[in-house]
């Protein structure tokens, strides 16, 4: 499918700008080329695709959707699968989980969307697909929905309304229309496609940078490091690289554009890829601006066990990834 | 025309305020604008995602930056 970016890639650096093949120079700028056009037309392609999802499923049709009816234990799946194609802005965290829960929603539901959107999102997903293929990203698809649903049925067995903050509380209690004053005139797909191109183009413009310094950091580690170097240090076999690197990741605040081409370049070099892909959901689903933020809604007991149940889900799907590939 | 950006005080929240404020001086229009940080207070509006820009009650743009660009056409279409 990427063949013919890989042909330009060799034509670019190999003939047009003379570098030597098999050079470690060589290798690394036509890595860095390849690398880019490739993720960036994926990105385009998810972000354009999600868009156009998320034109016709907004966040409060997704509400109203796990309000309308029981779900018998269902609603965890379609709140991390709606999550999944929901982005938000980690700034919405406090607003969203309030209108959810005062809605209707159960408080391990809500959970579970807020865990899951910020996992899988359609940078993820796109960078995922480009770096390791789509067998793996559908793999860390499901996997992030699984971990969603569990953490957010964990979460609602542990009965945690009464650690939300008092504030929230007192709204909670508050009888409140739902009412929602719609304006979005009923739009056909033609009149619709324009903001969700720039839309995608906003997303893609977003992290570009993040993409370029991360590939370009890739690219300088794929060329310059030997295969199988990390291997020594940090194999399958040891019990503790998991938690590990999910314990250094959970605190870091990055998006996976930055991340996610260095990682391949790691498990290139040896490092095991459910040890990664456990390193990069704790950077992206849990971080300590996350956690200021929640602190708006859940005190600190709270806070610190939503933390460590979605930190003991997140380093378990990394044993299950190491022993599965 | 009453304007009012809804958020929690985030960056995006900050930007869209002063695009507004950009918007209006840059059409030369007059209008009241409100910044809604109280979360109580927004949540009364019913919104899940932030900023919000409503324009006259009406939600214009949610969950993300409303550009200059749009805030001016949605100040000529009010006119």
């Amino acid at each position: 499918m990427f063949d013919w970016i890989q042909k330009f890639a060799d034509w670019l650096v190999y003939h047009v700008l003379g570098i030597a093949s098999h050079s470690k120079l060589g290798d690394t700028v036509n890595f860095f080329i390849f690398d880019t056009i490739k993720i960036f037309i994926l990105l385009f392609g998810v972000t354009l695709l999600m868009g156009i999802i998320n034109s016709y499923f907004p966040i409060e049709k997704v509400r109203n959707f796990l309000t309308k009816r029981k779900w018998y234990g269902l609603d965890y799946f379609v709140a991390s699968f709606f999550g999944t194609i929901t982005p938000f802005c980690s700034c919405s965290s406090v607003p969203l989980f309030i209108g959810f829960v005062k809605g209707g929603i159960p408080l391990g539901v809500t959970l579970a969307f807020l865990i899951s959107s910020p996992l899988v999102d359609a940078v993820t997903v796109a960078i995922f697909w480009g770096m390791f293929g789509w067998k793996i990203t559908i793999i860390y698809v499901t996997s992030g929905i699984i971990l969603s649903m569990i953490a957010g049925f964990i979460l609602s067995k542990l009965k945690l309304e009464g650690l939300l903050t008092d504030w929230v509380k007192t709204l909670l209690a508050k009888k409140q229309s739902m009412e929602y004053k719609s304006f979005e005139a009923s739009l056909n797909f033609t009149e619709r496609v324009p903001g969700i191109i720039k839309e995608a183009l906003g997303i893609v413009k977003g992290v570009s940078l993040y993409i370029l310094v991360g590939i370009a950091i890739g690219g300088l580690m794929h060329g310059f490091i030997p295969t199988g170097f990390f291997e020594a240090y940090i194999s399958k076999d040891n019990p503790f690289a998991v938690p590990i690197a999910v314990i250094i990741g959970v605190p870091m605040y990055s998006n996976t554009a930055g991340i996610l081409p260095i990682m391949q370049v790691l498990v290139e070099k040896g490092i095991p890829l459910g040890t990664v892909i456990a390193f990069s959901m704790a950077v992206v689903g849990l971080s300590v601006p996350e956690g200021l933020l929640l602190k708006k809604i859940m005190t600190t007991k709270m806070l610190l066990i939503f933390f460590a149940v979605v930190t003991v889900c997140i380093i378990l799907s990394g044993y299950i990834f190491n022993l599965v590939m | 025309m009453n304007i009012k950006i809804l958020g929690s005080g985030c960056t995006k929240c900050k930007i869209t305020y002063n695009n507004v404020l950009e918007a209006l001086k840059e059409t030369g229009m007059e209008a009241e604008v409100v910044k809604i940080e109280d979360m109580e207070e927004i949540m009364k509006y019913n919104v899940l995602t932030t900023p919000v820009l409503m324009i006259d009650e009406v939600v214009k743009v949610k969950g993300r930056v409303a550009e200059l660009s749009e805030i001016k056409e949605f100040l000529k279409a009010q006119n």
